[in-house]
This record gives C-alpha cells, structure tokens and sequence, in this order.
C-alpha cells in the first residue's frame, strides 16, 4: 500500500498507509494528523492543508495549477520552495511521500 | 464531572468539529455525538458541486475514519433522532429518540443545523419536486438526473446556482428562476451578482430574474412544468434552493430563548447558562471585529461552523475563550471560484478590481475607510490578502486598489494596523 508519512512542526513523524486515489489531505484528517485543518474539505478555497513536501519527492508529483500556486502565497506559515496544498496530491500506486507539515494553519 | 459526559445532538460540520475540539482541550468524559441522518458523518458542500458532478464518492465525503472515532472515544450514533429532552437546572437531563433510546448527558450540546425551506405553492407536493439540504436529497437527486434532460431550478442563491452549474455540466437543460432582483443579494455585492449572472448566462443557463413562481404544474402526480407568469416551462426535475429555516424546535421545547436561531452567547452557551448552541442553528453576537455593536448574525458557512465549535469546545473545558477570525465563505460554481473574506453587509463603498481576464473578478467593501470584505472571482491571491488584512485589523487603501495591476500583497506588506502605531509619522 502506498505510504505517507507526516512529520509534525516539532519533530514527532508518523506513517500511514494511504488509499489510491485519495488526497494526501484526506488521508491526514481521517487519520487524525492534527496539523492539517484542511476547513474546505479539499474545494481548493482555504489553503489550510499546507503541507512541505520532501525535497526528494518534490519532483516526482504532478506539477501544480495556477490556482494552487496562487493560494499558497496566502499560507498561514510562508511558502517554502516545496510547499504545496495536500489536498491537491493524490495518492498513487507505490507512492512513499514524505511531508513536513507547517507550525500552524490559520 | 458525572459519567455520561456530552451529548451532541446533530452531527455534522459544527457536531463533528465540537467532539474533535474538545477532545483536543482535553476534555476526558464520555462524548457521543448523535445524528438523525442514516449517514457517518459527511461534508455538505460537494452535495451541490463534486459529488453532483460524479467527480468524487461517497466515500470522500465523510470527514473521519472509524478508527479516528474510537482512537478518541467518541461514539457516533445514526439514524436516532431526538424529540425530546429532559435536563435539570444543573444542565444534565436525558435526550429522548423518536426510537424510544434514550441518551442521558451531564452537558447537552445542539448542533441540529437548518433544513430546507419548503416552497408554498400550488403543486409543491408533486413528485420530482427537490431540495438539496442532505445526502439523502443528493442521492435522490443524482438518482433522477440520467432521466431529466430539463431542469428548473427555483432560487438563485449559493447552492440554486452551484446545482443549475453542475447540472448544466451534466448536459442539463437549465432555467434557474430568482424572485429578486440580482443572484445572491444576500451574501454578495451588486456587482457580483452581475458578473456571476453574466458568466452563467454565457455559458448556457437561462437565468430569470424577478421571477415568482405561481405553481407547479404536474402530470399523474409527477412534475411537469412550472408556471410563472403566463409562461409554462417544461420541468421534468425541478429542484428548489430558497434557503434555511434554523432547526429551534429542541430548543424551544427546553425554553432556550430563540430568535432566527438559538440565541447564544460569545461563548457559544444558550439562555440557560448551560447549553451550548453551535453552528448553522445558533443566532450570536456578531463576532466580526469592528463590527456595529450590539448586533447578532446566525451564518450558514464551514468556517463558522468550524471556529464557533472551538469556542462551545473551550466553554466547555470552563475557558472563555471568543470567537477568532474572519469569516469566510466559498462557492464553486462551474468555471467560477467564489470566495468571500469578510461580511460586505452594511459597506458604503465598494471598489471594483477589473482584471483584464474575463474569467476573473474582485471588489473590495468599505465602511468609512474601514476595509470590511471582498468578493473575489477566481482572484485567490486578493482572496488571501484582503483576509490577512482583515485578521490583522489593517485597511487598504480604496485607491491604491482600484488598479488591477497593483498586486494587494505589496499593499498589505506596505499597510499599518490601527494599534501598530506607525512608525514613519
Ligand atoms: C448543498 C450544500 C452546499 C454547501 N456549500 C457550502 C460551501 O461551499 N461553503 C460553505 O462554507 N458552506 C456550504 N454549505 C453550508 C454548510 O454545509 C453548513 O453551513 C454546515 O453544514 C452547517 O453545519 P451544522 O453542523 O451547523 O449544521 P448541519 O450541517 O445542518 O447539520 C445538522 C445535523 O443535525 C441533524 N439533526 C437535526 N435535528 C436533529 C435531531 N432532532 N436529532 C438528531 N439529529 C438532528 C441534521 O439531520 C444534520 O445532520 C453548503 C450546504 C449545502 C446543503
Ligand atoms: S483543504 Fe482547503 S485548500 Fe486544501
């Protein structure tokens, strides 16, 4: 099964077996990873799924669309070069992703 | 604290984020969230876009796993729904389901939400005669479109015309009928409503205004037109969007004051000092900073429900903690992404930002010099800005705005908050 791990803001990681076809966004809520908020349900509209993507991995997702670019210059924590919205990350056959997830949302 | 611990009552948006939040305060009892709908539970706003497009599942609308809920011993129950309720002074009582269940409490929590307003006309009974308030209308609703090849939608507000958008998507024939003036005039400026009419109208749905519909007109029991004017239009589903009626009957029965919902305090805590009152069902305090005072609101909107379920969840822990934040609102609809910072209500000035691309649009709202919302079209990076102003208390200038070209980031990097002093004077 594919794998997402999650490190919070103060170090503590953790690794969950993701669905295909999910979010990355969506396995976080489900699974209660505290610090992805993630307020529009994944609508693409509140920029609260911030997540910091593994510099490794960055390159092997999808690029993103504009509208995802432009919302996050609105991030609660500024934008790093690998930040990107998780709910606009699906899952994948054989995907291993690391993220880092912001210090706080909104 | 007794053993039975909280009942929430309704569980959706505001019941879900209650039961999550006081967890998260570390509130240790018993906590069940309850829920009359035969559904875990679900996120509402795909209903009217996604989920009726048949771009997502079912299964991507519900917000948590099984294992999150036993994770935090929460127990969810369906398919109960209260009628009626028993408490004592002290706030603990007993809620009754219609099943005959019962379910004892220390503190009771209602998140029952709002339902569809019927429309009261003539045929309003017949069969294929819709509304859009929960899964079970989407599903219904999804069920007889394959067969519809015309719609009309009645209302033209968020979800009339995020419904008419995706079922015109779908290939629909689409009339969408508004009584008022101009869409949205509840939630949006006068020159929104024009640009959301203008795209709708170009991209094919035939939109009327000023519109009252006289009856619906039906064949063996079945929809088959609607009557407005003199005019029939043929209808083979018509779905009505006329907006909420706040569920208070619970409340009333208990003797909670209610007033276009269950009249709360800033911390969320209904007329007997115990109760909490969360969500689309609860009338409060206008919490908007800077906001005319004295004054109450009842929302329809995720972020509300979300951020008044931290405040009952913090009344509940015993601290007093207000509302935070800046409401905010979206609507997709189609090829438009609506989304609104702010409450434009009561603004004596508006500047338009006219991007060159036809697809995009944003106004920005003041009182006096006080930035108050903005409604941006597609625009996120003015969404995001004028919601950082917002938060941080700090005006742009109307002027500055009004150039489309003038990125409103820089404006607010360069812009002073009220209590920030400013330094260069
Ligand atoms: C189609 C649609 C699209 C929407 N789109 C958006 C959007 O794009 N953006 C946005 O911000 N908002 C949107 N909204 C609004 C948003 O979904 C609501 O504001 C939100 O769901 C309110 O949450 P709530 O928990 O307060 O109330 P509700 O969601 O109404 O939930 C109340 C729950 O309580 C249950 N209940 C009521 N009485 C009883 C009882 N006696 N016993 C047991 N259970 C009971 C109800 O059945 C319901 O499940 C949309 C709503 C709809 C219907
Ligand atoms: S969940 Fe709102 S933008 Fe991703």
């Amino acid at each position: 099964m594919p794998k997402i791990t999650f490190a919070a803001a103060d170090g503590d990681t953790r690794t969950i077996e993701a669905n295909i076809g999910d979010s990355v966004m969506e396995t976080a809520v489900r699974n209660g990873i505290g610090g992805i908020v993630a307020e529009c349900g994944g609508s693409l509209s509140c920029a609260t799924c911030h997540v910091i993507v593994d510099e490794h991995d960055f390159a092997s997702l999808p690029p993103m669309e504009e509208m995802e670019d432009e919302m996050l210059w609105g991030t609660a924590v500024d934008r790093a070069g690998t930040s990107r919205l998780s709910c606009q990350i699906r899952v994948t056959e054989g995907m291993d992703l690391g993220v880092t997830l912001p210090e706080t949302q909104v | 604290m007794g053993e039975n611990g909280l009942l929430i009552i309704g569980s959706s948006q505001a019941g879900v984020q209650l039961a999550v939040s006081s967890r998260a305060l570390g509130y240790a009892a018993p906590v069940t969230l309850l829920g009359d709908e035969n559904h875990r539970p679900y996120q509402r706003p795909p209903l009217s876009k996604d989920f009726l497009q048949d771009k997502i599942t079912k299964e991507s609308l519900i917000f948590r796993s099984q294992e999150f809920w036993d994770e935090h011993r929460i127990t969810v129950v369906k398919g109960e729904r209260v009628d009626k309720i028993d408490v004592t002074p002290d706030g603990t009582g007993t809620a009754w389901s219609a099943s005959g269940r019962a379910f004892p409490f220390d503190r009771l929590a209602l998140t029952v939400g709002a339902r569809a307003r019927r429309l009261e006309v003539p045929g309003a009974d017949l069969d294929g005669v819709l509304y859009l308030r929960n899964a079970d209308d989407a599903l219904d609703l999804k069920a007889r479109t394959p067969g519809a090849g015309r719609v009309v939608v009645i209302g033209g507000g968020f979800i009339g015309i995020e419904a008419a958008a995706s079922l015109h998507s779908l290939g629909k024939r689409v009339t969408l009928l508004e009584f008022a003036d101009r869409l949205v005039a509840r939630a949006v400026g006068a020159e929104t409503s024009r640009f959301i009419l203008d795209h709708h109208r170009r991209a094919g749905i035939d939109i009327r205004l000023g519109s009252a519909v006289d009856e619906i007109v039906g064949h063996d029991g079945k929809v088959r037109a609607v009557r407005v004017g003199g005019e029939e239009i043929a209808a083979d589903i018509v779905l009505v969007g006329v907006g909420v009626i706040p569920n208070t009957e619970l409340a009333e029965a208990m003797g909670l004051r209610c007033d276009d919902g269950i009249v709360v305090d800033r911390h969320a805590v209904a007329s007997d000092g115990t109760t909490l009152a969360v969500g689309d069902c609860a009338n409060l305090p206008n919490p908007v900073p800077g906001s005319p005072a004295g004054g109450r609101v009842r929302f329809e909107s995720v972020n509300h429900a979300i951020e008044h379920a931290k405040v009952a969840a913090h009344a509940l822990v015993g601290r007093q903690e207000e509302y935070a934040g800046i409401p905010w609102f979206w609507s997709n609809q189609g090829d438009l992404k609506l989304q609104i910072a702010g409450l434009s209500s009561g603004y004596d000035r508006s500047v338009v930002r006219s991007p060159a691309d036809p697809l995009k649009h944003s106004v920005l709202y003041y009182r006096g010099d006080r930035l108050i919302a903005a409604d941006c079209v597609n625009v996120p990076l003015d969404f995001m800005a004028v919601k950082q102003a917002l938060s941080r208390g700090v005006s742009l200038p109307p002027d500055a705005v009004a150039d489309p070209g003038a990125p409103l980031k820089s404006l607010l990097a360069e812009a002073t908050a009220p209590d920030e002093g400013n330094p260069s004077s």
